[in-house]
């Protein structure tokens, strides 16, 4: 591997009329990375991923696809492939004549080109279906030679629209994991476009989070979860309490502050930290609050009382109810002793690490 | 978007290839020729009718002359009335009749709804000229329905006020025009999302009500369009009046086409077909505001 | 539930006595053309094709036929083309003007023809031009637009964008994609309008009549005919010949227009 990534963003703004799709993003991917755009609809994702591929050209900044500037490049003339939305197959070919494709135009002898095709076919488990018709395809079919069309172009990197959205769920899941195991096999750079953050953070190597024509938070899966930046980004990725705080000490990299049940915590500052009139958002993911059963015992125990609570078979989710805060803490309990205490009305005991508690700027 | 007097270069190159100027490229041939044979002709004639002729040369001082003419002379008000009023009794009656088979068609017409709206359409499409003539044929003294008749027994001498009249134009009209109005009505009853009747179904309507309640408001644009599309290019007609309207169903094309040909007065003529645009388009105009209305009423 | 089913039960039979009233005036002119009789009355006299026989020695109306030809070829190749146009553009693009350029087009199907006929006739005659076929196909043109447009709008708008990204990101260019992607997408439907164009121009009488100079197309030639009582058997036969002809043009339109249909409705329901 060089040092060069094989893709280098800088500045990068998009302008449609008066609305500004993209604003001002700069990141780097490296070779063989399987990184994701993640962001609610309208977030500019789609639009940074199509000025990738060429199909529109930015308003201001550049895009360097392994070490050369694609400025001007229209989408023919880039190493990149697609995967789109709705698969796009050509309705008037079948099968192997979508996948060979682009093959044409490299006039490969008729031999050469079938192999090519043929690989790829297998690639994506569709061995026998090369004289299958576009409108005679499955779901998960479509998606599978829409893959087989780019990869067979070998590109340097594969731009992936939402290519799971349009699946059921179960074969989300296992499309999922086949991705996965594909990007790793054929060690292509992937930049995948999403709006569920499950998928991202379980195929993903790094997830850039957008809002609002700009990257909120750039990071491992791991850490975008554990440690959100803002309150935006912790809310889109799943459930999280957030906490009002007041400040009390600054010291460098640390923040000491002051919670209401939780007490007094000295917390990392995320990235970009910002106070606002010497409070802070501090927050807690429900899953790393325990229920504590019988005569069990705990370092750090709150007490409240269940406000309301939902089964939903291996997991049970709790409203509970504690004096002084303002809005009752989510808990998610795994069903491991059943659900049966956990009854509305009953006063619970609650256990937690300090070291799950997170800072975060109040970016809504 | 305003043109920045810092980048104009940039800013036209970009306005250039944005789909604005692309569709409007595009567009353009068509668009020009829709103009130049179209709308400049149209607009000619509008100006011809304000001015005068006398014998072969043409007067351009502008003139109220023709239109004075056009509103006031007995045989051309007469002809203006009986064209509004069949082209309104025509464009009636092939709504009513379209209705319930683009209905049926929309609600019913399962897997082959495609297939009942070619078999609808095709007649339509067939030659205007053909169909006017089989009428003429139908109707006539010694024509299908009097000879069919008298041979099965029902009748004994021809029935003689079958051709030439007023009524042979309007069914010769409606037949021609009805195929026509069952495609707007059916496109505004496959929009309407099946669960609204269901909820209205749901919340206690019977079928009738379900009908007047939740589909004819949702498919009134349909409608509206249809019976548009009816009245107006019917008031114009020439070859139903000519074949099968006789002496008491001549209509006002007849005399557009009499001074366009032989008499050779092109300002009346003009003068004679822009009263007739405003005056069906003016009419249709009410007749829609008032169906409106009604509709409205019935909620 | 009852009013609904009863309803189910009369509306077929209304739907039958409609197709009988739509189809039985159309059926007549076969009918008679067949009849050994001059005129078309009942009851039927006998079986014969001396009508037809007639036809194909009459020079007048077969001049009239080519004359019908060269303008329907000529009208249907021009129209899809300008429709392929616009139809392109108003599906493609958003771009201000597009509703009343739209309706501008669609203008001839709300408009009496008459005064279409006569607004162009002034044109031409004003420009000086002699009425001839040319003039009818310029005339033709206008008239054919809108039904040209529909049949292409609808086989436009199902086309998905996506199909020519898709193509040019596997490398294809701008032209190639038109041809390998866009264009045998859009195929049928270009036939389709070829189709419906020729048929309508090949029935059309009004512009006809007001712009023809001295060689008439078959309408006009109708039209000119049926002032002889004597010649409606010819003209029946004539007629008869032309309907299976629309008939014919229109079914093979439908069969591609349903065939586009398809392969755009497939790729729609999976995703």
């Amino acid at each position: 591997m060089t040092d060069e990534p094989m893709i280098r963003i800088e500045g990068l703004s998009k302008a449609y009329g008066e609305f500004l799709a993209l604003d001002d993003v700069s990141l780097t991917i490296r070779e063989g990375e399987f990184f994701s755009l993640l962001g609610p609809s309208g977030c500019g994702k789609t639009t940074l991923l199509r000025l990738i591929a060429g199909f529109n050209a930015p308003t201001a900044g550049t895009i360097a696809i392994d070490g050369k500037a694609s400025t001007g490049l229209k989408a023919n003339q880039r190493p990149t492939n697609m995967v789109f939305q709705n698969y796009a197959i050509f309705p008037h070919l079948d099968v192997a004549e979508n996948v060979g494709y682009g093959l044409k135009r490299l006039r490969l002898s008729r031999a050469e080109e079938a192999r090519l095709v043929q690989e790829a076919l297998d690639m994506v488990q569709l061995p026998d279906l090369g004289r299958r018709r576009a409108n005679e395809l499955s779901g998960g079919q479509r998606q599978r030679v829409a893959l087989a069309r780019a990869l067979v172009m070998r590109p340097k990197v594969l731009l992936l629209d939402e290519p799971l959205s349009a699946l059921d769920k179960k074969l989300r899941e296992e499309m999922q994991a086949e991705l996965r195991a594909l990007q790793q096999q054929v060690g292509i750079t992937f930049v995948l476009v999403t709006h569920d953050q499950y998928e991202a953070l379980a195929l993903s190597d790094r997830v850039a989070v957008m809002f609002n024509g700009r990257i909120a938070q750039m990071d491992t899966p791991m850490q975008l979860y554990q440690h959100p930046v803002t309150r935006q980004v912790a809310d889109f990725l799943g459930g999280m309490n957030f906490l009002d705080s007041r400040i009390l000490d600054e010291t460098g990299e640390r923040l000491t502050v002051e919670t209401e049940r939780f007490g007094r915590l000295t917390l990392a500052k995320p990235a970009g930290f910002a106070a606002a009139g010497g409070r802070a958002t501090v927050g807690i993911r429900p899953e790393r609050l325990r229920v504590l059963w019988d005569d069990e015992r705990a370092e750090h125990e709150i007490t409240g009382t269940v406000a309301s609570r939902a089964y939903f078979g291996e997991t049970t989710s709790l409203a509970v109810r504690v004096e002084g805060l303002d809005a009752p803490l989510s808990i998610v309990e795994t069903n491991n002793f059943g659900a049966d205490g956990l009854l509305v009305g009953a006063e619970i005991r609650l256990a937690y690490d300090p070291d799950a508690l997170v800072l975060m700027s109040d970016l809504r | 978007m305003t043109a920045g007097a810092t980048v104009p270069a940039a800013q036209s190159r970009r306005w250039r290839e944005s789909d604005e100027a692309r569709g409007l490229a595009l567009i353009s041939p068509t668009l020009l020729y829709a103009i130049a044979l179209l709308l400049l002709p149209v607009m000619i004639v509008i100006l011809y009718s304000f001015w005068s002729q006398d014998y072969l040369t043409i007067d351009r001082t502008f003139t109220l002359k023709n239109y004075q003419e056009a509103l006031f002379q007995p045989i051309y008000r007469d002809l203006f009335l009986r064209s509004l009023s069949i082209s309104l009794v025509v464009s009636v009656t092939t709504v009513l009749m379209a209705y319930p088979i683009a209905w049926y068609i929309s609600f019913h017409g399962g897997r082959n709804k495609n297939l009942w709206l070619f078999l609808v359409t095709i007649p339509f499409l067939t030659s205007y000229l053909l169909r006017v003539l089989s009428w003429k044929v139908i109707l006539g003294y010694e024509g299908v329905l009097n000879t069919g008749l008298m041979a099965s027994g029902l009748i004994h001498e021809p029935i003689t006020s079958l051709l030439y009249n007023s009524n042979a134009v309007v069914i010769t009209l409606v037949h021609s025009w009805v195929a026509f109005a069952i495609l707007p009505i059916y496109v505004s009853l496959e929009k309407i999302d099946r669960s609204l009747i269901e909820a209205g179904r749901d919340l206690g309507d019977t079928a009738l009500q379900s009908l007047i309640r939740v589909v004819l408001p949702l498919s009134l644009p349909g409608v509206i369009s249809a019976f548009l599309i009816v009245m107006i290019p019917t008031v114009g007609d020439y070859v139903t009046p000519k074949l099968v309207g006789g002496k008491d169903g001549v209509m006002i094309a007849t005399a557009i086409q009499v001074n366009f040909g032989r008499a050779a007065n092109w300002p009346l003529g003009a003068a004679l077909s822009v009263t007739t645009m405003v005056l069906v388009s003016a009419a249709a105009g009410m007749i829609v505001l008032g169906f409106r209305a009604l509709v409205r009423s019935v909620r | 539930m009852t009013a609904i089913l009863s309803r189910v039960r009369w509306l077929p039979v209304y739907l039958t006595l409609f197709m009988v009233f739509l189809y039985f005036p159309i059926l007549l002119l076969p009918l008679f053309s067949f009849n050994d009789a001059a005129t078309a009355s009942f009851p039927l006299t006998g079986f014969t094709t001396r009508w037809y026989t007639a036809l194909a020695g009459n020079d007048v109306m077969l001049g009239a036929a080519w004359n019908s030809l060269v303008v329907g070829l000529t009208v249907s190749i021009i129209t899809t083309l300008l429709a392929i146009c616009a139809a392109r553009a108003v599906t493609r693009y958003r771009f201000r003007g597009q509703r009343p350029a739209t309706g501008l087009i669609m203008a001839p199907l709300f408009l009496p023809e008459i005064i279409v006929a006569v607004s162009l006739l002034i044109v031409v005659l004003q420009l000086g031009l002699q009425l001839s076929l040319l003039t009818i196909v310029l005339g033709q043109i206008v008239f054919c637009l809108p039904y040209s447009m529909s049949v292409l709008m609808a086989g436009f708008d199902g086309f998905d964008r996506s199909l020519e990204e898709a193509s040019l990101d596997l490398g294809e260019t701008a032209f190639g994609t038109f041809r390998r992607v866009t264009l045998p997408v859009v195929a049928p439907a270009i036939l389709a309008s070829l189709l419906v164009s020729f048929t309508v121009s090949l029935d059309e009488f009004i512009l006809a009549f007001f712009l023809s100079g001295t060689s008439p197309t078959l309408p006009v030639y109708i039209w000119g005919q049926l002032r002889f009582a004597a010649k409606l058997p010819e003209v029946l036969a004539l007629g008869s010949i032309m309907m299976v002809a629309s008939v014919l043009l229109l079914s093979a339109a439908e069969l591609f227009r349903r065939n586009a249909e398809r392969r755009l409705q497939a790729r729609e329901s999976k995703s």
